[in-house]
């Protein structure tokens, strides 16, 4: 278990610096940001400074390179716009994705899989058809309409909810959270809703498909045949064999809610890491984009081997021993 | 028990209600389209920054609607010579930590100002010209400068004033023009954000949360007019639909810049209104001089067609400023003649914008040996400026039809402006505010020759060039006398009109949105200001 972990983390290194040095050339590329961050009527001797004070007067090799070896010594560099450290920046944004994700990521396990269950168990009936008609039009909506929508719905026109922004949040552990705070609730949930569901018709589609599956196996009938209660076959044992496939792509989509809540937290001025994400590239500013990519990639690993490990107690066939039979 | 704790519940309810009705009338929440990135006033010298920075943290002189001088926290000043500048500053003036202000605060804040640590966009540019600065008593600074500088006034409200008590300087600094001797430590811009610091304006800061809001409340030790509000949120919402639905919704009572398409749909409702107000940006088109074939241009056999004076009038003949402006942009801005509106200083006041002459301009491309036109392509951004990509479509279609083969190449503004800067376009549609409203900071800009030693040309890339004009803006710039120095400035501008240097287009309206019962003193530099929003 040890070395499997190790060498996962192993295999992580390489793609931080992999996609550290594509993320810092594209950015390169794609401009330069003095211009938006210089007041347009500075002079040329204003002008020249600040280049020169962001390093960017440097052949681009050597930026790269100092970037490097900083990086290796845990320094991701300052943000451009902030002149603050780029890591303190996106960690104290973090909670608020956090939050959010975990929100949604319990809206689709709370509504999901009981919904995906029930329309396997009655897929010909109304409700079968129903939930899955339900969440293809879960699917298919997009992020950034549905958020605007729901806006103008609950907000707008019958003004249940606030249109955006964080509401009142309490503290823990000296970090801000609004699920602590039962007056900031309301501001949570439209984000939430609107990033989980899109989560949600994934799950009722992964336990729909589950369901019908394991309700034909050999396991169900024996079950039956020996008397246990439907809820208890549903409830232990189909569930248990639907869960591996749910518990890996929701860890996946776990990770790009918090990496990618991008459009929503724009939609809902959330001030969490997405849209600091998109702000910082609108202005190229280049250390924060790269830090954030590189603490992305590592959570990402970091979930994928809380994944793998899940597996192993759902499924006591599975052995971490990456694929060493 | 259960029926006690939800009577309880109820009960502390109702009273939070009722404090927060008479509280609520004045709160004012507001929608900012950008964030500032910092509350130090001395970090980032942009908009975002200085609009919220000027409630808290004061200046010499503020600027008015107009962008004219108004006193602030300086009372009075006047030119004694050519070369100095003596300001009497306001007594019984107290920051909201209680210190009263001198003039010690005055040159602790200008010494502090290239000492700003991680600056992206640094003040220098405005403490530069000062060259020595004294305190003949603690309510008089003499200024002075190296060579005549008669924007003196204007510059200073670009420097807040903070305590210098507060910030621990000793009492007898001494200014040097990089940041006076003997201090030891400066203060620290995330001080700033961690609300140290105290300022003299209106307001002060009370919380802080980057991304999510900005709180400020009424500062009670204020020495002018009791601001209209009790306590100011200011809420970044860059996403602009969002921050339409903001206001819709009741979460915020005050939002800037609209998008256009929307106007009509706040204005039928009855429970808003907007405020809208010409503004000091200018959108212009400039051309690529220095190039011999410039980028984006072809069948011109290899020459460069911009340098031909016809050229150019053909440009701006064949463009249609009325129709960019109702139809491309919703009646919500001004066809421009020059690079200032006319109430601004050095303008001229009976220029008028160049009507459409497609005759004409055909006629003037075939004397400059182009019958039959050429091909040209122009480069905008398409994030920056209202509809930018949309008006430069216009005006390129516009130019089609006086015979040119024209191209648009939008892009995103972080790679416009690179690409203006290393001369990768022949033609570019671009937008500029004058900080200081009057003529000579976009004379100098936009067409300056570009040379590092007169600071002139620094947005004028494509190396326009008029020796006169250069001549006669560099007597304006060291002539103190306000009427003679505007009328020098109106001549040198009517120059680059008459050469079509550059292409004005139109200037943008500014619009802010609210709630009904508000009002808005509309900005011409486009600030929203918490102090200029009042109640009916």
């Amino acid at each position: 278990m040890l070395a499997f972990v190790l060498r996962r983390l192993g295999q992580s290194a390489f793609v931080i610096v992999a996609m550290a040095a594509l993320v810092f050339l594209s950015v390169y590329a794609i401009g330069n940001p003095i211009d938006i961050l210089l007041a347009p009527d500075a002079d040329q001797q204003e002008r020249a400074a600040a280049i020169a004070r962001l390093g960017l007067d440097r052949p681009l090799w050597q930026q790269f390179l100092t970037f490097l070896v900083n990086l290796a010594q845990g320094d991701l560099g300052k943000s451009f716009v902030f002149g603050s450290d780029a890591v303190s920046l996106i960690l104290a944004r973090l909670p608020a994705t956090l939050e959010l994700a975990l929100v949604a990521l319990v809206l689709a396990i709370v509504a999901g899989i009981p919904l995906g269950i029930l329309a396997g168990l009655r897929s010909d009936g109304w409700i079968g058809r129903g939930v899955m008609t339900g969440s293809i039009v879960g699917f298919s909506l997009p992020n950034f309409w549905l958020g605007i929508m729901m806006i103008l719905l609950f907000a707008v026109e019958l003004k249940w909810l606030p249109a955006g922004g964080r509401g009142a949040t309490g503290t823990f552990l000296g970090l801000q959270f609004s699920l602590l705070d039962p007056a900031g609730w309301p501001n949570l949930l439209m984000p939430a809703l609107t990033l989980a569901i899109y989560k949600v018709s994934l799950v009722i589609r992964l336990a729909y498909a589950g369901t019908r599956e394991a309700m034909l196996q050999d396991y169900v009938r024996f079950a039956r045949a020996k008397g246990l209660s439907p809820a208890r076959i549903i409830g232990v044992h189909v569930l248990k064999n639907i869960l591996i496939p749910i518990v890996t792509v929701l860890g996946l989509e776990l990770g790009s809610m918090i990496a990618f809540a991008v459009v929503t937290e724009t939609v809902f001025a959330w001030p969490g890491v997405g849209k600091l994400l998109i702000d910082s590239i609108a202005r190229l500013d280049r250390p924060v984009i790269v830090a954030y990519l590189i603490i992305v990639v590592g959570m990402f690993t970091l979930i994928n081997l809380a994944v793998d490990i899940l597996y192993s107690i759902l499924d006591p066939r599975v052995r971490l021993a990456d694929g060493g039979h | 028990m259960r029926v006690n704790r939800f009577s309880g519940a109820i009960t502390a309810a109702m009273l939070t209600l009722s404090i927060a009705g008479p509280a609520a009338a004045q709160e004012l929440k507001i929608g900012l389209a950008a964030e500032p990135s910092a509350l130090d006033p001395h970090y980032h010298n942009l908009t975002p920054n200085i609009q919220i920075a000027t409630q808290v943290f004061e200046r010499l002189a503020d600027q008015d609607k107009n962008q004219a001088p108004q006193p602030m926290l300086a009372e009075s000043w006047k030119a004694t010579d050519d070369k100095t500048w003596v300001f009497n500053l306001r007594k019984g003036v107290k920051f909201s930590d209680g210190t009263d202000f001198t003039a010690q605060d005055v040159i602790y804040s200008f010494c502090r100002v290239p000492k700003v640590e991680n600056s992206p966009s640094s003040f220098v540019v405005s403490t530069r010209p000062v060259d020595t600065m004294t305190a003949p008593d603690p309510y008089t600074i003499v200024i002075t400068t190296a060579a005549p500088f008669p924007l003196m006034p204007q510059t200073v409200f670009s420097v807040a004033i903070m305590s210098a008590k507060q910030a621990g300087a000793p009492v007898d600094l001494k200014y040097s023009k990089d940041g006076c001797q003997g201090v030891a430590q400066w203060p620290r811009t995330d001080d700033f954000n961690k609300l140290k610091y105290a300022g003299t304006g209106p307001y002060k800061y009370t919380q802080y949360t980057p991304g999510d809001r900005i709180v400020m409340e009424r500062n009670d030790t204020y020495w002018g007019k009791k601001p209209v509000w009790q306590k100011v949120i200011l809420r970044p919402i860059t996403q602009a639909a969002a921050r339409v639905a903001a206001l819709l919704s009741g979460d915020v009572d005050f939002i800037e810049n609209p998008p256009i398409q929307d106007l009509p749909r706040i204005e039928a409702n009855p429970t808003f209104a907007i405020a809208k107000g010409l503004s000091n940006r200018i959108i212009y088109l400039h051309f690529n001089y220095l190039a011999d074939s410039p980028p984006g241009v072809t069948g011109t056999e290899g020459k460069n067609p911009f340098r031909d004076k016809r050229v150019r009038e053909a440009i701006s003949l064949s463009i249609d400023r009325d129709a960019i402006v109702s139809r491309i942009m919703g009646g919500v801005a001004v066809p421009a003649a020059e690079f200032l509106p006319n109430p601004l200083a050095g303008t001229n006041p009976g220029i008028k914008p160049a009507k459409p002459d497609l005759d004409k301009a055909k006629k003037l491309l075939a004397e400059a040996g182009y019958p039959n036109g050429f091909g040209l392509t122009v480069g905008t951004p398409n994030d920056r400026y209202i509809n930018d990509a949309q008006v430069a479509q216009a005006a390129a279609q516009m130019m089609s039809r006086a015979g040119l083969k024209l191209q648009v190449d939008a892009m995103t503004s972080t790679t416009f402006f690179d690409k203006r800067t290393k001369r990768e376009f022949g033609l570019w549609l671009a937008g500029w505010s004058a900080d200081t409203g009057e003529m000579s900071n976009s004379l100098r800009a936009l067409a300056g020759t570009p040379d590092p030693k007169t600071g002139f040309g620094t947005t004028n890339p494509g190396g326009y060039s008029n020796k006169e004009m250069d001549a006669l803006l560099t007597k304006a710039l060291t002539t103190v006398d306000d009427k003679q120095r505007n009328s020098l400035l109106a001549e040198a501008s009517r120059m680059v009109m008459d050469d079509y240097g550059v292409i004005p287009l139109h200037f943008e309206v500014t619009v802010w949105a609210f709630k009904k019962g508000l009002t808005y003193e509309a900005q011409v530099n486009q600030y929203t200001r918490p102090d200029a929003i009042g109640r009916q």
